[in-house]
């Protein structure tokens, strides 16, 4: 018999890891698959380096906010152009790549995902986790989830960027103003942005939570107070802007390609 | 409207022990620790349970049910079918004493290890004055029953004895949050926090959260925040450059 663990000796000897009932297996099951699935599915999309904007109706994916290299298709650069041709093997959505990856993956929704779903650390409470040995976030690399707060600075410029981007999305065919079916999946997705990113556990902290003394800061334990009020749903809008973030890319990957037309409502 | 529910209870002490199976009369309205008493009334004189307020504000009769970690007192038999066989074990991250209780003099040690409230120099007993809306905020963890189920879930010890030294576990980190968010509280909790009491072992999977028979919110609103303390002082190098300069200032 193990000798570590909940087979310790001096523990009640059960020859059972576990004597959970229920299908604890199904969640981090569900969210695992749910994770793979956005990884494998935004690694594929930030290496096309194509169909991200539809120029009729100036639709730019969120994907590739901001387009700034002079290999981005005429008209997405709403920042103008920063920087040369990247080699093939580099993705020229790679900064916002890098801030929105960093920001997900350093999330504290996140992380208890990532430990429960694919390091089975514990996959379930009360369920034995296979590791002989658990330092948890004590050493590096692990100690850059601390960075985090830096990651959440970058999504909020990050999102504020994407605002701009749904502001040129009312961008009609002949030019005027005009929205269609991309419109309202950009702003739907644009809300849900907004959601997770202020209902962050490191926002709550830097808008207030870092004080000893509410009382002198009134205004800091008002946003504090908003903050706290999302906060508890983080992982529910962390989980549903993860999917409006795939359905608006791929609707305006669609689109761009060809594979269907934009449902226009006006203009 | 009772019933003979089918039970399964850990018997035995250190030494070892096993599954036993039991079939006990369950009545319209009862929790798990009734008939617990019934079966120790009726079938086990000698199974030792330990309880005490049977309203789940004592922390006593911590056990595992089903494998969960729960209140025995808190835990409604009609939760479960009928015809379910339900099994109740001790805690399994402590040394088991006899049948369902176990030695949580770990706990009390860990508590011993945190530095009590300590106010500033310059006041004295009687002036101590704080705000309402400045004490609120932990005045949820003083909800704590110390039913010590937090700590019985945590895997950081559940599932690695040897961590047991160098990691507190969420109910003390709870405490330690709770101490550093205190307006007069002037004491150092963050160094200690995570040099002492071993907060980065935490990977706020929130398995404490999911068993607080209080329902408190355990990694959101002590640890989550306590750990931001800490990158404040540790990992942030802005808010490291800031409170230099306050400082000379």
């Amino acid at each position: 018999m193990a000798t570590t663990g909940v087979s310790a000796p001096g523990r009640a000897q059960i020859k059972q890891k576990t004597l959970r009932t229920d299908r604890w297996w199904l969640a981090p099951l569900r969210i695992g698959v749910i994770l793979a699935f956005f990884v494998v599915y935004a690694t594929v999309r930030i290496f096309m380096n194509k169909y991200y904007w539809v120029d009729a109706y100036h639709y730019l994916t969120p994907l590739y906010s901001p387009c700034v290299t002079s290999s981005c298709v005429e008209g997405s650069s709403h920042l103008g152009t920063w920087f040369g041709d990247f080699p093939r093997v580099i993705p020229f959505s790679i900064i916002t790549f890098v801030v929105l990856a960093g920001f997900r993956g350093t999330c504290y929704y996140y992380r208890k995902a990532g430990w429960r779903s694919l390091l089975l650390a514990p996959a379930a409470c009360a369920v034995p986790e296979p590791h002989k040995k658990y330092n948890g976030e004590r050493k590096f690399p692990l100690t850059a989830v601390n960075l985090h707060r830096y990651f959440f600075y970058g999504a909020l410029v990050f999102g504020l960027l994407n605002v701009y981007d749904g502001t040129q999305a009312f961008h009609g065919k002949d030019g005027g103003f005009g929205i269609g079916l991309g419109t309202l999946i950009i702003w739907i997705n644009l809300v849900m942005l907004w959601m997770y990113t202020l209902s962050c556990h490191a926002c709550r902290h830097i808008v207030g939570g870092r004080l000893k003394n509410f009382s002198k800061h009134p205004l800091r334990y008002r946003y504090w107070t908003f903050v706290s009020k999302l906060n508890p749903k983080h992982g529910t809008y962390a989980m549903i802007s993860l999917f409006t973030v795939i359905i608006t890319d791929a609707y305006i990957m669609s689109v761009s390609a060809g594979w269907f037309s934009d449902l226009r409502f006006i203009n | 409207m009772s019933y003979k529910g089918k039970f399964r209870v850990w018997r035995g002490d250190a030494e070892g022990g096993d599954l036993k199976d039991y079939e006990v009369e369950v009545n319209e309205g009862e929790v798990v620790l009734d008939v617990i008493h019934r079966l120790q009334g009726t079938q086990a004189p000698d199974l030792a349970v330990r309880w005490n307020c049977k309203a789940g504000k004592c922390g006593s009769c911590s056990a595992e049910i089903n494998g969960k970690p729960k209140l025995m007192c808190m835990c409604r038999m009609n939760t479960f079918e009928e015809d379910e066989v339900v099994t109740v074990t001790p805690m399994r991250t402590f040394p088991v004493i006899r049948d369902l209780v176990t030695d949580v003099s770990f706990n009390y040690q860990k508590a011993r290890e945190i530095p009590a409230f300590t106010p500033p120099a310059d006041l004295k007993p009687g002036e101590y004055r704080m705000q309402q809306v400045d004490v609120e905020r932990s005045q949820e963890f003083r909800k704590c029953i110390e039913c010590f189920l937090c700590q019985d879930t945590c895997h950081v010890i559940r599932d690695h004895e040897e961590n047991k030294e160098s990691f507190s576990g969420p109910r003390f980190l709870m405490r330690i949050a709770e101490l550093d968010m205190h307006p007069l509280d002037a004491a150092d909790r963050k160094n200690a926090a995570q040099e002492e009491h071993g907060l980065g072992f935490c990977n706020i999977t929130k398995c404490c959260t999911e068993v607080c028979p209080e329902h408190i919110k355990i990694t959101d609103n002590a640890l989550i925040p306590m750990k931001e303390r800490v990158a404040d002082r540790k990992y942030d190098p802005i808010v490291w450059l800031g409170s230099k300069i306050r400082r000379r200032a």
